[in-house]
Parts: structure tokens; sequence; C-alpha cells
């Protein structure tokens, strides 16, 4: 069960999921703060396109992506296990986990992707 | 008349458990809950069984689930938990049913005994006794005051999902009272046992542990406490 914790330590995940939590928090406002005084195409896109504001985007993405894994992981180590679903329970949640990842990983790349402009 | 629903179970001969039924008199006293399931066991079906052993809340036997909510059905007035005229009672959630409402506490002592609730100290022993500043002493109230009736544990969901690796609430607060005090040496190696992500960081911080302790003690602020000196020891 520990194999697939973020960490393999509780302390840096809780650390982690809290840290996440803040760098999402200031980057929803931020961006925020940018976008409704003028929500034109225009005014975005020159706000987004900004070098510090793409690594401040890419950042939030990584965040995002930790963020996510470790809730998730929790709720299935909680509710998907032998305890509530039997048998079924260790390779339905290493089936949704295998999932969760492979989502994770999509959006981190598509995400870099248009974060940077390559598309 | 009150009208007393109780959870029945005799995993023997019943293949499920059922509620029953019962109308107590309760001579319209604002009785314990304890009284009244005193009642039905003498008057109406001596079938019935639970814990119980000291009826004044301090040896934790009676811990039960009344309305929904747990307590000791020794100290809990009907006045505190009686809706409608009527009174649900139910074993403990989440521990394994033995009878009626008796659960097995195995997993709430093995969370325990985990903790290693007593006092190490590797220092030779003093001519009489390890003495501590009243301060020392203070920062111990709120915690030794525990009974482990495992109301708390067993109003946790996360105990309930993970009952073999979280500590729960009641196992925690003992951690916490041995981390605290200070004629205790062993802290370090208490804590590096809390590290992994079941034991404490299970705890998601929802109270349910403080919101039904009979005692009046807060869980989730030892809790707190624990992962503060895990935070503090990792830098």
């Amino acid at each position: 069960m520990n194999v697939t914790v973020f960490n393999r330590s509780g302390i840096s995940d809780w650390i982690l999921q809290r840290a996440s939590s803040v760098i999402m928090l200031a980057y929803s406002l931020t961006v925020a703060s940018a976008v409704i005084p003028d929500t034109s195409y225009e005014a975005w896109s020159v706000f987004m396109t900004q070098t510090w504001m793409r690594g401040f985007s890419t950042l939030a993405l990584l965040a995002m992506i930790a963020h996510s894994w470790i809730g998730v992981w929790a709720v299935l180590t909680d509710y998907v296990t032998v305890r509530m679903l039997g048998s079924l329970g260790e390779r339905l949640r290493l089936f949704l986990l295998v999932l969760m990842g492979i989502l994770l990983l999509v959006y981190l790349l598509w995400g870099v992707f248009i974060i940077w402009g390559f598309i | 008349m009150l009208q007393v629903s109780l959870y029945r179970y005799s995993p023997e001969t019943d293949e499920a458990p059922k509620m029953q039924d019962f109308r107590v008199d309760t001579g319209g006293k604002d009785l314990m809950v304890l009284d009244v399931l005193e009642l039905v066991k003498s008057q109406l079906d001596s079938s019935v069984a639970y814990r119980r052993s000291c009826r004044e809340g301090v040896c934790g036997s009676d811990g039960l689930n009344m309305n929904g909510k747990n307590g000791l059905a020794c100290i809990t007035p009907l006045s505190e938990v009686v809706k409608k005229g009527k009174l649900v009672i139910r074993p403990l959630p989440g521990l394994p049913v033995i009878r009626d409402l008796v659960v097995d506490m195995s997993l709430f002592y093995a969370q325990y005994e985990k903790v290693e609730p007593y006092l190490q100290n590797d220092e030779s022993p003093p001519e009489i006794e390890r003495l501590q500043t009243p301060e020392d002493r203070e920062k111990l109230d709120g915690l030794y005051e525990c009974i482990l009736c495992a109301c708390c544990s067993t109003s946790c969901p996360s105990f309930w999902w993970n009952p073999e690796r979280f500590i729960g609430p009641a196992g925690l607060l003992q951690s916490y009272r041995f981390l605290a005090d200070s004629r205790d040496t062993a802290t370090q190696e208490r804590l590096s046992k809390l590290e992994d992500p079941f034991s404490v960081f299970r705890c998601h911080g929802i109270q349910n542990c403080a919101s039904v302790c009979p005692k009046g003690l807060n869980p989730t602020k030892a809790i707190g406490h624990i992962k503060s000196m895990l935070l503090s020891k990792s830098n």
C-alpha cells in the first residue's frame, strides 16, 4: 500500500499538500486580479505569455498535480481497499491509481505545451 | 413511556442484525441511558447484552451509540439524547459486534499498544521519584484523563476505514501524553514510529473525536501537537 505514496513519508506529503494549496490559491488570485478588470482576449493573452507568468503557471500546474495525487491516493486508500471491497479492492485501487497517474502525466505534458506555446 | 430501539445481534443464531423495540416506563424521571438498559434487561428481556461496570463515567465500559452519537450510557441523561420520545441504541460503530451492544475492542487495543503507553526513561532512577516542575506537569492536563472508552476512535471515519494502520484519536492522545512528558526520554524514538502516512497523518482534523469525548478531552488538538513535533523533527 505504501508503494504508491508520493514520498513514502506522511510529513512530506502533509507539507506538500499544504504548500501546493497555497501556491494554487496565490495563482488563482493572481489570474483573477489580472483578468477580471479586462476580460478581452488581448489582455489575457499578453498577461499569460509573460515569462514570469509562464513560470508561475508551470509551478501551479506542478502543484495541482502533486496535490491531486496525494489527495486521490488518500481517498482511494480509505474507500477502495480490501476492507471495503474484498480482494477486488487491491486490484481496483491499483488500476485507478495507474489511471490517475496517466491522466496527470497527460495534464502535465499538455499543460506545458499550452503554457509555453509549443502548440 | 419511552420508546427504545435496541440493536440486537447474536452471531451464533442470527443471520443478520436487527433492531428490537421496547416500551420502557421511566416513571417520568430523567434517567441515564444505562438505567434504561438496566430496566430493559431486568423487566423486559434478560437476553440483552451490554458492558457496564462503575456506572459513573470512570471505567469507560458502556461506550455506546445513542441516537447517532457516541457517549457513555451511564452519564448521558435521557434529556440530552432522546428525540421525539425515541431512543435508538447501537454498538460503537466500526468495530466487530460480539453480541448486541458488545463490540470486539481488539483493534482498538492493538493501536493503543503501538504507542507504547508507558513512561520510558534511560537515565538511572533517582532515590525517591522523578520530579517535574508544576509547568511540566500542567502539560499532561487534558491528556492523562482519558479512560479509553473508545467513543472517539469509533466516531472517526479515518479509524473506520483504516483501523489497522491509523492509530486513532484515543491512541494518539495517549501518544502525545508521553511525548509531552518531561520525564520521558524516548521522544525521538516515539516520533520516528509515527512518520508514515497512516499512523498520524490519516487524521484530517474533522474533530468528531473532540465532539463526542465524554471526558471533554480534545484528541484533535493533541494530534496537532504531534504533527508540529514531527515537523520540527524533520527540519
